[in-house]
């Protein structure tokens, strides 16, 4: 099977390992990727500001670089949410767009929906905390959002459940929001450290010593905080548990960077 | 950005800056809202009857006009007067001429979103009339006043230990006391005496029932009860969008409503008026108020199912740390943040940016607002409308010209993540970086993903 590989541009500039893991991970199933070099950014962070103008253009470059793909897989649900839920306004009526949502989606769902997947063949021994980012919980229903009266299900901590080794710690408020939020993170600035603060205030309490989502947005906010609070805890991409990478920091990374 | 628009940013740092005060403000929230959840969570057709009181409601606001006169022709009937209301103005005027016809000057209230939304009370008090609110929490704002912080805990904000001090300042009670009963106890003897005293009580309505022509008022208190009962006239204010097609109806609502509120089965007292108290009067104002306006708008109409249940603000994590002024606007939290600008684009346009999209208050909400898609729908708007700062505006569209094209992006991206390695630390966090005031920015690494991963395939091949 082939696969489009979609990147998030702050994946692509700033969080590298996590698209290699997403891909490693891809292959390891036997998924054929391929990343379209063209691509560059969804316009999520215009859409959220109002600027439905400067959103178009990248819009309908997104339909056009991917639109001929069977599938694509973003490890971001964010993103994807993005061009399932948003693009309506941009897209509506264009050829391939109502193919384009069926089949982008994010990569828990896709290991999971797709390719069936339900042991993950990965180790890592660590106490683990799941943060689920809104966009995945609330838009792409990845999990049972805690306000809503149906049965309890989540596809990415079902997939972590599945590592060996792992434990799940368990939160006081399990899908409250981290205030990240995109520029709300710079123009909410206290209220989203607030927010940011008491989700790790949280984990700490449940024993996480990493904080794993499937959205990196989140964590690069949250690590941000950990970083300049000097908290004892770590941050990683779902996709590069599900790859195998050790714990930042522990002995065997150390030995692996050198 | 200009004189008659409020930040909601700016606002919020007089909370934020108490952080002491914004932990406990949140945790006392989120206590309501796990009750909530408890509630809501006992009820198997949860969901079934949340999407039941929306239906109800589209119906109802598509065919509203048909309704509103049923329910005046019926209430007529039962013998109450009604009144129709434009514009907060027109609301005011008829509640002081009903007054003023009976020669009132010492009012009682029970609470209504809706004469906090017209601004009744200091009207009725440049005109004479002293109006006291019953409502526990409606009372203590109302001795320091200052509004309402939420639309149904509307003291929230205040702590135990400011209530003593308020009360033994105005009540008398014992200096220092902070028993939650003793003061309860306290105002309640206060209250008393307004209720005996008062020539007339106001209500707001959670409820009319077109059917039937009754009003529906649910209290914890019991206060709209004595304050309708004891003085010969009741005033009811009712919005526009409160009309219900049946009495059965109400079968949807009242189990949404008090669970939704603060997680109880039901309100302490549901109290249905149908028509004056025997040798009383009954006057019932409808209110318009702008209601029409958003009925009629294509994008925004939905936030008219709203109940005012609160359970929006009360899971909101922006709501809970940043407080119910900082909207500066009489309905706070999520809906408030719809509502703020349908009332005022121009003032209210940060409301919709006081939001990080998390989605909680759509999902919890018991008549199935929309609410963070409507938020994000208003930005679209702010910025047709060129409300948006220029800053922010020119901002998106250098990102956007830059995001177009491949090989600027790409360069950009190289540019900035070697600038930043090189910069040093106070040339990256200064003031003019947000992001860096309370956290570190990520590691810039060398190579991008897309780096890697051609040399990786280069190699492979
Ligand atoms: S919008 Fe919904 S949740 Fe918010 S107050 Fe209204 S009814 Fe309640």
């Amino acid at each position: 099977m082939q696969v489009g590989l979609f990147i998030p541009c702050y994946i692509d500039q700033l969080f590298p390992d996590v698209g290699m893991a997403t891909v490693e991970v891809l292959e390891k199933l036997g998924v054929q990727v391929d990343f379209p070099i063209e691509q560059t950014c969804c316009g999520q962070p215009m859409a959220n500001t109002g600027c439905i103008e400067d959103t178009r253009p990248l819009a309908e470059r997104f339909l056009a670089i991917f639109r001929d793909y069977p599938y694509v897989v973003c490890p971001s649900g964010s993103c994807v949410s993005m061009v399932r839920h948003h693009y309506e306004a941009y897209l509506a009526g264009r050829p391939g767009f109502e193919e384009l949502k069926r089949k982008t989606m994010e990569l828990c769902e896709f290991l999971v929906q797709v390719l069936g997947v339900e042991r993950i063949d990965a180790r890592f021994p660590h106490r683990v905390g799941l943060h689920n980012s809104c966009h995945g919980h609330r838009e792409l229903r990845l999990g049972a959002a805690s306000e809503l009266v149906i049965r309890p299900y989540n596809k990415v901590r079902k997939l972590l459940e599945s590592v060996d080794g792992i434990q799940l710690t368990e939160l006081d408020r399990p899908d409250e929001c981290c205030g990240f939020g995109g520029t709300f993170a710079v123009n909410e600035q206290a209220v989203s450290t607030l927010m940011g603060m008491d989700r790790l205030q949280d984990h700490q309490q449940a024993g996480s010593e990493v904080i794993t989502a499937a959205d990196m947005s989140c964590l690069m906010h949250l690590d941000g905080l950990i970083r300049r609070n000097g908290k004892p805890l770590r941050v990683m991409h779902v996709a590069q548990i599900f790859a195998g990478r050790p714990l930042p920091g522990s002995p065997q990374a150390t030995s692996l960077a050198k | 950005m200009n004189a008659t628009s409020c930040n909601h940013a700016k606002e919020a740092d007089r909370f934020t800056a108490d952080q002491p005060r914004v932990q406990w403000h949140d945790q006392a929230l989120w206590f309501v809202r796990a009750k909530r959840d408890t509630a809501a969570h006992a009820v198997e057709e949860w969901e079934q009857l949340r999407e039941t009181a929306s239906q109800i409601k589209r119906h109802t606001l598509a065919r509203l006009p048909e309704y509103l006169e049923q329910f005046e022709e019926n209430a007529l009937r039962l013998g109450a007067q009604v009144h129709w209301a434009r514009d907060a103005d027109e609301h005011n005027r008829i509640v002081l001429r009903i007054l003023q016809q009976h020669g009132v000057h010492k009012l009682v209230k029970s609470k209504s979103m809706l004469t906090e939304e017209c601004h009744l009370n200091p009207f009725l008090e440049q005109h004479g009339v002293e109006v006291v609110d019953t409502d526990l929490g409606e009372r203590i704002v109302q001795l320091r006043s200052q509004p309402p912080s939420h639309i149904v805990l509307p003291a929230i904000h205040i702590k135990k230990e400011e209530v003593g001090q308020l009360f033994h300042q105005c009540l008398g009670t014992e200096p220092g006391a902070t028993d939650p009963k003793y003061l309860t106890e306290a105002a309640r003897g206060h209250l008393r005496e307004k209720f005996l005293e008062a020539q007339a009580g106001l209500s707001g309505v959670n409820f009319a029932v077109a059917e039937t022509g009754g009003v529906i008022v649910c209290t914890n208190e019991g206060n709209a009860d004595l304050g309708t009962s004891l003085p010969r006239l009741h005033i009811a204010c009712v919005g526009i969008e409160k009309i219900v097609p049946r009495a059965a109806d109400l079968a949807v609502f009242l189990r949404l409503l008090a669970r939704s509120a603060t997680g109880q089965p039901i309100t302490s007292y549901t109290s249905h008026f149908h028509g004056p108290i025997s040798g009383g009067e009954l006057h019932i104002v409808l209110v318009d108020n702008g209601r029409s306006r958003i009925r009629a708008d294509r994008q925004f109409w939905e936030s008219l199912k709203c109940i005012r249940c609160g359970a929006c603000l009360n899971t909101c994590p922006v709501y809970r740390r940043s407080g119910g002024y900082s909207y500066q606007h009489t309905i706070p939290g999520p809906i408030g943040s719809v509502l703020g600008p349908l009332k005022d684009a121009k003032k209210n346009y940060s409301l919709p940016y006081a939001c990080s999209l998390c989605g909680s208050c759509t999902d919890i909400c018991p008549v199935k607002v929309p609410l963070h898609h409507q938020l994000l729908t208003w930005r679209g708007e702010i910025v047709r409308r060129g409300l948006l700062p220029w800053r922010k505006w020119l901002e998106m569209k250098a990102v956007s010209w830059v995001l177009r094209n491949r090989r600027r992006y790409q360069w950009s991206g190289k540019l900035a993540r070697w600038a930043v390695r090189w910069m040093p630390r106070w040339m990256l966090y200064n003031r003019l970086n947000d992001w860096g005031k309370s956290r570190e920015l990520p590691e810039f690494p060398r190579k991008s993903f897309r780096e890697l991963y051609r040399n990786r395939n280069g190699r492979n091949q």
